[in-house]
């Protein structure tokens, strides 16, 4: 498959969010304001495809050969859980600008089940290396496409008198309901 | 049993249900809820994990260092993830494919590390178990919910038992995608209005 394809499916036919149903919590929980929304997405770009990478090493170079994969689930999350830790002391230290813009999402990265989800995905599709790390990057900006998205929609909808049962997540969950659909709409194209 | 124990049980029944009122644990909720068989399936293998991380998490809660306790937490979550994985695989093959990639994502769910950071590291290792066996049936019973609800609409059949013919037609939408998010909105719209009638 080539690498356009692998964008074009992994932001708009099977949006990360919107069709495979992976990181609903932050979807709709850091999706209040653009300016949020957009820190989020690109905190979870910047670890998921770096995560991506070490988890795919680790996979092909230690628990293959040793025939550990069964553990793969405890240590790709002991994997992200550090990562995430690193970048964070690491930022803070290096770019205090970056740091500042990121830092409050970094630890929310861990519990995001698009990083975790990935890491597994790219090991189930048997994919290479630079595959992976296309599609972690698709996958990722798919996730900051349909967070940015929604969290516009949400911004005016904070506007609207609903009735009191509808407020919060029922009126959340069915704009998001409404956005995939929009988003089947690109079913047609590709795979 | 005294009334605390029966309060911990029963609580995440209805009053504070995981998924209708928490809104814990959403991206299994949404991903495997296409036929209620598959939605009662994944919300068992979650009550064993919680289960099991909730008492494991309580008994060693006093050696686990303050400041590295969210990993830990997660890692022992892991770890009972994975035992539900391979039993799974081993024993339900067709379920363990359906499921796929969500049952890995167990440990993710804000479920497991939300009752282990506001429950089972502050209790015994009794009352997390009756916390996280009240939690699992509230979130398996939600789940199951969604799952029949979803089925019937979509596809016409409930827990794989087929009450239309064959070639009827059914509401597809709702065994797609965008029906799972609009069925939950359904549902909590429903829940929040018996909520409201009955204070």
């Amino acid at each position: 498959m080539s690498y356009f394809m692998i964008f074009i499916s992994a932001i708009f036919v099977n949006n990360i969010v919107l069709a495979q149903f992976l990181g609903i919590c932050p979807f709709l929980g850091v999706s209040k304001k653009i300016s949020t929304a957009v820190g989020m997405g690109s905190a979870v770009c910047f670890v998921m495809v770096l995560s991506t990478i070490v988890t795919y090493l680790i996979y092909h170079n230690l628990l293959l050969p040793y025939n550990l994969t069964f553990m793969n689930t405890v240590v790709f999350i002991l994997v992200i859980a550090s990562l995430v830790q690193m970048v964070e002391i690491i930022l803070k230290k290096t770019s205090p600008n970056l740091y500042q813009a990121l830092g409050i999402f970094l630890p929310l990265i861990t519990t995001n089940c698009t990083v975790l989800g990935v890491a597994l995905l790219v090991i189930q599709k048997d994919y290479n290396l630079l595959n992976s790390v296309f599609y972690a990057l698709a996958n990722s900006l798919g996730f900051s496409l349909a967070i940015i998205l929604f969290a516009g929609l949400r911004e005016r909808l904070s506007f609207v008198n609903l009735p009191k049962a509808v407020q919060g997540a029922p009126i959340a969950l069915i704009t998001a309901g409404l956005l995939s659909m929009a988003f089947m709409g690109f079913s047609g194209i590709g795979n | 049993m005294n009334k605390t124990s029966y309060e911990n049980l029963t609580r995440g029944i209805f009053k504070e249900n995981p998924i209708f009122v928490m809104l814990l644990g959403m991206c299994p909720t949404l991903g495997v809820t296409t036929t209620a068989l598959n939605g009662m399936g994944m919300g068992l293998a979650t009550l064993f994990v919680l289960l099991m991380s909730n008492c494991a998490i309580s008994a060693v809660k006093h050696i686990i260092p303050e400041k590295i306790r969210i990993p830990c937490f997660i890692l022992i979550a892991a770890t009972f993830v994975t035992v539900a994985d391979l039993l799974i695989s081993a024993y339900f093959s067709t379920l363990h494919a359906t499921l796929g990639i969500f049952i890995p994502l167990i440990v993710v769910n804000c479920l497991i590390l939300g009752r282990a950071e506001a429950f089972a590291s502050k209790n015994t290792v009794f009352q997390s178990a009756l916390d996280a066996i009240g939690m699992g049936i509230g979130f398996t019973l939600a789940l199951t919910l969604l799952g029949l609800i979803r089925e019937t609409l979509g596809n016409g059949s409930a827990f794989g038992w087929k009450f239309v013919s064959e070639d009827a037609e059914t509401m597809m939408m709702f065994i797609m995608p965008p029906g799972a998010f609009l069925a939950l909105a359904g549902l909590i719209i429903i829940i929040n209005q018996i909520r409201k009638d009955k204070k």
